[in-house]
């Protein structure tokens, strides 16, 4: 699947990858921090298209796949209540907790609804004040100020039967646990722009200086990408580790000052689990005490759940860029986006998912030729029959 | 969950306090917060997450940005139904990600070997 004519100018790719062509003279591995930029990759096959010498780490920026299973199962718990108007984005419906999803909870008569944006559970609160809504609020600093903004309105408006259980994450310190790793393959980051568009540049050029890799800023089109890549590039060509910004259209240095108030009045930062990763100091954000009356573990009593992860999904490593996805044992035979072991599958943002949807034949034919896989003994097919009925065929042709 | 879609505010009105917009995503007409970009004006454009606009985008790069989510069958993930794409399976029997992905597009397409010039192997 390496088309370029997808591209929205064809011509300014080519000439991108013409450019990072030029430019690479040895071996460099970047980190696309974000899921979003994940799945823009392998749908474009941007991967395939360049230099052999320039690999794609892919990073634990998809906030479904991240979000503890401990959380899961305190969500479903919750979902199940009577009384309670469970609400979340449509992603988290099909993330696997123990034994079940929401999706699942819903049809064993949960009150669990879809909402747009967070102040649509706000409104739901307002309309059933007989009732106890529930937000659940995952995601990164793109999707926590809006979650920030919700709760404070919840708390001026006086509406008490409002709650949120709370799993937001933080970017910076992903990158530095990452870099901290002994396993650590990563030489530049592609920061996440929309992260980027709210946060601004500031934290970021600490982490430059101190681990001495290039930052750049990127947005998620294919060509913002190539030009991501192209400026990490031209950096790690040169020996140099700066802070750059690729994706300017969206992003200024300041950020959003507003957003970044309102973060800082209703959440304060803690220490936060990651799913398949494990605790990361100061990745996160709960509730501050004065917004602590809305913070629904609290409200519900649900501390005291803690889950581990099958022990078969290996999603942790994949998120950490330590194995691909397709080099997981269970890849497309006991883990599919239909029966999905671990979130990475379910997501669309998620690594795994990615490389179903878009790999799935190229991958086949590989592993069949023993160059794609690490697992012994693997299956010849990594799918099974009834997924691949309705899938068209991709355009193969081996990878450069 | 992060994408973040430009729209174009139709119109702004102060609701209970809290400033809010009508804003059109490429047909899609949605009731979005405009408290963390209070000077943002109609007919401007902003990136769009969740319900709040977060961050101003001039037009050009907006238009070409919903023309690209739309080809891509983005504004379906973002603003479908989720409870079909959820169920897992639908009339033309893909998964909700398989729909998202857009499946595989028709028509003549440039491979690698077009892109990549013999002199880059």
């Amino acid at each position: 699947m390496k088309y370029i004519d997808e591209f929205q100018d064809p011509g300014l790719a080519r000439r991108l990858l013409d450019e990072i062509h030029a430019t690479v003279t040895r071996p460099w591995a970047l980190m696309e921090v974000c899921g979003g930029q994940t799945h823009s990759i392998i749908r474009h096959g941007i991967d395939q298209l360049l230099p052999k010498q320039v690999e794609l780490i892919h990073g634990p920026g998809c906030p479904v796949c991240v979000t503890p299973l401990e959380v899961i199962d305190k969500a479903l718990e919750i979902a199940s209540r009577p009384g309670v108007i469970f609400c979340s984005f449509g992603d988290m419906l099909r993330v696997p907790g123990t034994g079940r999803d929401l999706f699942q909870v819903r049809g064993q008569g949960g009150d669990v609804r879809v909402v747009y944006s967070p102040l649509d559970a706000l409104r739901i609160a307002e309309q059933n004040p007989e009732r106890e809504v529930v937000f659940f609020g995952i995601g990164f600093e793109t999707t926590a100020p809006p979650n920030a903004m919700t709760v404070h309105q919840a708390r001026k408006r006086g509406i008490r039967n409002f709650s949120l259980l709370v799993s937001h994450v933080r970017v910076p310190p992903a990158i530095e646990a990452i870099m901290r790793s002994p396993e650590c393959r990563v030489q530049g980051f592609l920061a996440a722009g929309h992260v980027c568009s709210v946060m601004g540049t500031a934290e970021y050029p600490e982490l430059a200086a101190r681990y001495r890799v290039p930052i750049v800023v990127t947005g998620f089109e294919p060509l913002d990408i190539l030009e991501g890549v192209r400026r990490t590039v031209l950096q790690l060509e040169r020996g140099e580790h700066a802070v750059d910004n690729a994706y300017p259209r969206a992003v200024r240095a300041e950020g959003n000052p507003a957003a970044k108030a309102m973060l800082d009045e209703v959440f304060e930062v803690t220490d936060r689990a990651w799913r398949g990763i494990g605790v990361i100091p100061d990745s996160g954000w709960r509730l501050s005490e004065r917004y602590r009356d809305h913070d629904a573990e609290i409200r519900f009593s649900v501390e005291g759940i803690d889950t581990r992860e099958p022990a078969a999904c290996r999603s942790g490593e994949v998120l950490q860029g330590l194995l691909k996805p397709h080099e997981c044992e269970a890849f497309g035979t006991l883990c599919t986006p239909r029966s999905p072991l671990g979130a990475t599958m379910v997501s669309s943002e998620g690594a795994c998912a990615a490389y179903y949807l878009y790999r799935r034949l190229d991958l086949g034919s590989a592993r069949r030729q023993g160059q794609a896989s690490s697992a012994p003994g693997a299956p010849s097919a990594p799918f099974p029959a009834d997924a691949s009925a309705n899938v068209p065929p991709l355009e193969g042709s081996s990878v450069v | 969950m992060c994408l973040a879609v430009p729209g174009r505010v139709l119109d702004i009105e102060d609701r209970g306090g809290t400033r809010m917009a009508t804003v059109d995503f490429g047909g899609v007409v949605k009731e979005v917060c405009l408290e963390y970009l209070p000077d943002l004006e109609v007919g401007e454009y902003a990136i769009v997450h969740v319900g709040f606009a977060l961050q101003r985008l001039d037009e050009e790069s907006a238009r070409r940005t919903l023309e690209l989510f739309e080809d891509l069958g983005m504004l379906q993930e973002e603003f479908g139904d989720p409870w079909e794409a959820a169920d897992g399976m639908t009339a033309s029997g893909m998964t909700a990600s398989e729909i998202t992905a857009g499946g595989v597009a028709e028509g003549e397409r440039l491979v690698h070997e077009d892109v990549v010039g013999e002199g880059h192997r």
